[in-house]
C-alpha cells in the first residue's frame, strides 16, 4: 500500500456511496477538508464532464478545485481529473480514483490520488507506480542518510 | 523547474526496476562507481549510463569524476519532497473521506427506514 491509497468500509450499500460522490448534493456535505462549508458544488456526471468545487475551510481561506469525469461505472468507480485553481502550491494536474465493493456490512471504499504531471508519466504510472512508491516508502523507513 | 515538475520526474524515475536496484545499491554504500554499478545487471555500460543520466535529471544521484572513474552517490532530497506531497494529500484526503462516511452512513440509514 501506498501513502497515496486510503481504504474505508463503509456501514452504506454501495449505491448511496457512490452517490454520495457524485452528485452536487453527496460533494456538498463532505468535500471540505474541515467543519468549513463548501460555498459551491457543480458537477456533470458523465465522462467528459467537469465538476467543479468551492470551499472554505475553518482558517477562512478558500480554495477551489476542478476537473473532469474520466471513468464512471455505477456503482463501482469513479475517475476524475483533479486540479487546484490558482494552486501556486501544486499547480498540476493528478487523478483522484474511487473503487468501491459491496461487502457484508455495506461497501469497501479505495480511494487513490495519484500524481500525473504528463502523459509520459502517465504511461509510467501504469507500468508499476505502485512498485515505485512502495519502495520510496521502504526507503524512507530505513534511510538515515542525509542529503 | 517547479514543484510538480520536479515530483514528475522523480516519479518517472523510480519507475524502472534497474533505476530503483541502483538507488537500493547506492543506499547501502557511500558512493559507488559505474562499473560497480553497471556489474550485478545484464546490460551493457552505455545502457547503466543512460539509467544514471535519468537519475541525476531527477536529482536522485550526483556524479563526480575523479581520474578515470566515476564515483555515483546517491541525493535522496528529491525523494523526501515525494514523500511530502503524499503525506500532504494523505492527510487532506483522510478528513474528507471520514465525512464522506459518515454522510453515506447517513443516507443509508435513512433508506433504511423508509423500508428500502
Amino acid at each position: 500500500m501506498t501513502s497515496l491509497t486510503l481504504v474505508r468500509r463503509i456501514k452504506a450499500r454501495p449505491s448511496i456511496v457512490f452517490d454520495a460522490v457524485t452528485t452536487a448534493e453527496g460533494i456538498a456535505q463532505w468535500w471540505g477538508p474541515d467543519a468549513g462549508p463548501v460555498l459551491l458544488a457543480e458537477a456533470d456526471v458523465r465522462v467528459g464532464g467537469r465538476y467543479r468545487v468551492r470551499f472554505r475551510m475553518l482558517d477562512g481561506t478558500e480554495h477551489e478545485s476542478s476537473g473532469e469525469y474520466l471513468e464512471l461505472v455505477r456503482p463501482e468507480r469513479v475517475a476524475m481529473s483533479w486540479r487546484w485553481k490558482g494552486g501556486q502550491e501544486d499547480p498540476g494536474v493528478s487523478r483522484v480514483e474511487i473503487r468501491l465493493r459491496a461487502i457484508p456490512e455495506g461497501t469497501e471504499l479505495t480511494f487513490t490520488h495519484a500524481l500525473l504531471p504528463d502523459d509520459g508519466a502517465r504511461r509510467s504510472h501504469e507500468q508499476g507506480w505502485t512498485g515505485a512508491l512502495d519502495k520510496l516508502q521502504a526507503h524512507f523507513a530505513r534511510s538515515t542518510t542525509t542529503p | 523547474m517547479n514543484n510538480q515538475a520536479r515530483l514528475g520526474r522523480t516519479f518517472s524515475a523510480l519507475v524502472d526496476p534497474t533505476r530503483r536496484a541502483i538507488l537500493a545499491r547506492l543506499e547501502r554504500s557511500d558512493g559507488a562507481s559505474v562499473s560497480e554499478l553497471a556489474q550485478p545487471f545484464a546490460i551493457r555500460l552505455p545502457a547503466v549510463m543512460k539509467h544514471l543520466d535519468v537519475l541525476a535529471d531527477a536529482g536522485l544521484v550526483t556524479r563526480s569524476k575523479s581520474g578515470r572513474t566515476v564515483t555515483v552517490r546517491l541525493r535522496p532530497q528529491p525523494m523526501r519532497e515525494a514523500m511530502d506531497w503524499l503525506r500532504r494529500y494523505e492527510r487532506f484526503w483522510s478528513n474528507r473521506l471520514d465525512r464522506l462516511a459518515a454522510y453515506a452512513e447517513a443516507k443509508e440509514a435513512e433508506a433504511r427506514r423508509r423500508g428500502r
